[in-house]
């Protein structure tokens, strides 16, 4: 972030490194397919912290929990705001955006149909609070709100440099800028946790240095916490401040990225059993 | 020349009346993805509620047609909440099914209460005549022109520019993203039923005033069907362009045809659309790739 913004993109309270979102021995099953077999961890303020694991390691399943979308069968998530502790795992995913866990999707979800324009402005949607009423007369209070929510969303407009697309449709955009129009759908949010889940697929190199770049900036300027999965260990053990990885739903280990990547049990889960012998 | 223009301006009310209760039917269809076979149901729900208002309670017309939007809005309430959300994906049949059999429940109920016979509104659109360059046009049709477009633009500007509706819109587009932006999928599925309860006894209101008030109302709330299949069922301009094209073909049928066409020529139209363009003129196209 070169320049001075006005609006603080951290939807968060709590001090740096308190532990904010705590993910208490989740179970998850889909009939017999077991997709999170009790997985406990903990994501600090502040942090950016990566979950890696093999395809089907269950990386989506537990950032869909979080966010509401998935019910696991067994254990809470919780997320800490001050004082008080929301419980994720009993509420609506609408209710748990409101609370400030904002999302990115691997396989992009946008609005393809509008522009990027009110996409970003949607992300606004849980800081407006005038009625029914209020949107049919459109002026007076709709209206003032409304501007003040454009300035924000400019902000995050110029901050994830895609001005040039502001009025584009979204289905025409290339993916690389789709993937990051949807990042900053979940800025807009002033998340006090920002899941993105492969915030970096399918893009190519140059795309993927801005991709960090941007996850840096937020977190270090900003600093929203960021839960990511990522396949590009480069990446991961580049920007991330703490590890964990799943194999078959299971929560191998958590910790610091050297740690990790010399951990034999995170060797044997990516290579296979012989090569690491 | 001059039955041109009477027939247009007739053709144009019906229309407008049309696009007004097929909005309620796009909304739905948009929002919830749902095919809502009783919205011609909520037109008569309308009409009977305003007439009993004025006629058996006295009232002043406008608290009337205050407490009909109150009773629709209720009841288009009550079965988004107890009929069709416990049905959320099951198969479209049994939806279909469903709005079906709340079509009869409600004519049951209104037939039940008021009985068959029909009965003419009290006018509180102005009647007469009025002279338009020399052609007489009746001022009812003008009205009700008038009311209805003005009841649409304020209905459609509301689904496409304020938060409300642009929220609606977006979990038309993507529901699980509509969720995790905070979006309530649940209070936008029952803003959609509101708002067509709302165009509905709008439209019923006006038929009834045009038409009298009888089971005829639910007939004229039938051709919403080819309005929606002709506009395409989910676009809201297509509703207002069908409407009309639906309009003026059933006056420039009666009038320079007659015989009883005008009455099936909108369900010609209907079948012709089906076999050669399924979408209609505006509506998605969707191509699944299996």
């Amino acid at each position: 972030m070169t320049r001075q913004y006005r609006h603080n993109l951290n939807g968060s309270t709590l001090d740096k490194g308190a532990p904010q979102l705590e993910v208490d021995d989740v179970r998850l099953r889909f009939g017999g397919v077991t997709a999170l077999a009790d997985v406990s961890l903990t994501v600090h303020q502040g942090d950016i912290h990566a979950i890696i694991g093999p395809n089907g390691a269950g990386k989506t399943s537990l950032l869909n929990c979080i966010s509401g979308l998935y019910r696991p069968q067994k254990g809470h998530i919780k997320l800490h705001e001050g004082e008080a502790a929301h419980v994720l795992t009993r509420a609506r995913p609408s209710r748990i955006a409101r609370w400030g866990v904002a999302r990115s999707f691997q396989n992009i979800e946008l609005f393809k149909h509008i522009s990027v324009l009110d996409n970003l402005m949607l992300g606004r949607h849980v800081h407006m609070r005038h009625s029914v009423w209020q949107s049919f007369l459109f002026f007076g209070p709709a209206r003032r709100r409304e501007i003040a929510h454009r300035e924000l969303v400019e902000e995050v407009i110029d901050f994830l440099e895609i001005q040039a697309v502001r009025n584009a449709h979204v289905g025409a955009l290339p993916y690389g800028i789709q993937k990051r129009v949807e990042v900053g759908r979940a800025l807009c949010l002033q998340p006090a946790v920002l899941l993105l889940d492969e915030p970096m697929a399918g893009m190519n190199t140059e795309e993927k240095e801005d991709m960090a770049r941007f996850i840096l900036d937020v977190n270090d300027l900003a600093g929203v916490t960021v839960v990511l999965i990522e396949h590009d260990m480069e990446v991961v053990m580049d920007i991330s401040d703490v590890v964990s990885v799943l194999d078959f739903g299971r929560q191998i280990t958590t910790g610091p990225p050297h740690e990790v990547k010399a951990n034999p049990e995170v060797i044997t889960a990516y290579l296979g059993e012989e090569q690491a012998s | 020349m001059e039955t041109f223009i009477q027939l247009t301006v007739t053709g144009l009310a019906n229309g407008a009346i049309l696009a007004l209760a097929a909005l309620g039917f796009v909304i739905i269809f948009k929002a919830t993805g749902v095919i809502n076979f009783a919205q011609g149901y909520f037109l008569l729900v309308g009409a009977y509620v305003v007439w009993a208002g004025i006629v058996d309670f006295g009232m002043h017309w406008s608290l009337a047609i205050l407490v009909a939007l109150v009773v629709a809005v209720l009841v288009a309430l009550t079965t988004e909440r107890f009929v069709l959300r416990p049905l959320v994906g099951e198969n479209v049949i049994s939806v279909i099914m469903v709005t079906i059999g709340l079509a009869f429940i409600l004519q049951g109920i209104v037939q039940f209460i008021w009985g068959t016979e029909p009965r003419s509104m009290p006018a509180f659109i102005p009647r007469g005549t009025v002279a338009v360059l020399g052609v007489p046009l009746s001022l009812n049709r003008i009205w009700a022109m008038l009311l209805a477009g003005a009841i649409l633009a304020a209905l459609t500007l509301f689904f496409q520019r304020s938060r409300h509706g642009i929220a609606m819109r977006a979990v038309a587009d993507d529901q699980q993203a509509a969720m995790v932006v905070g979006i309530s999928v649940r209070r936008v599925f029952a803003l959609a039923w509101a708002l067509a309860a709302v165009s509905a006894v709008f439209a019923g209101i006006i038929v009834a005033n045009l038409f009298g008030v009888s089971g005829e109302v639910a007939v004229f709330g039938l051709l919403v069907f080819p309005v929606v299949i002709l506009g395409g069922l989910d676009s809201v301009p297509g509703a207002m362009i069908a409407g009309a094209i639906i309009g003026l073909l059933i006056t420039f049928t009666a009038g320079y045809v007659g015989g009883g066409l005008q009455q099936v020529i909108p369900y010609v139209v209907l079948v012709l659309i089906l076999l050669f363009r399924p979408y209609g003129l505006f509506g998605e196209v969707r191509i699944e790739r299996v």
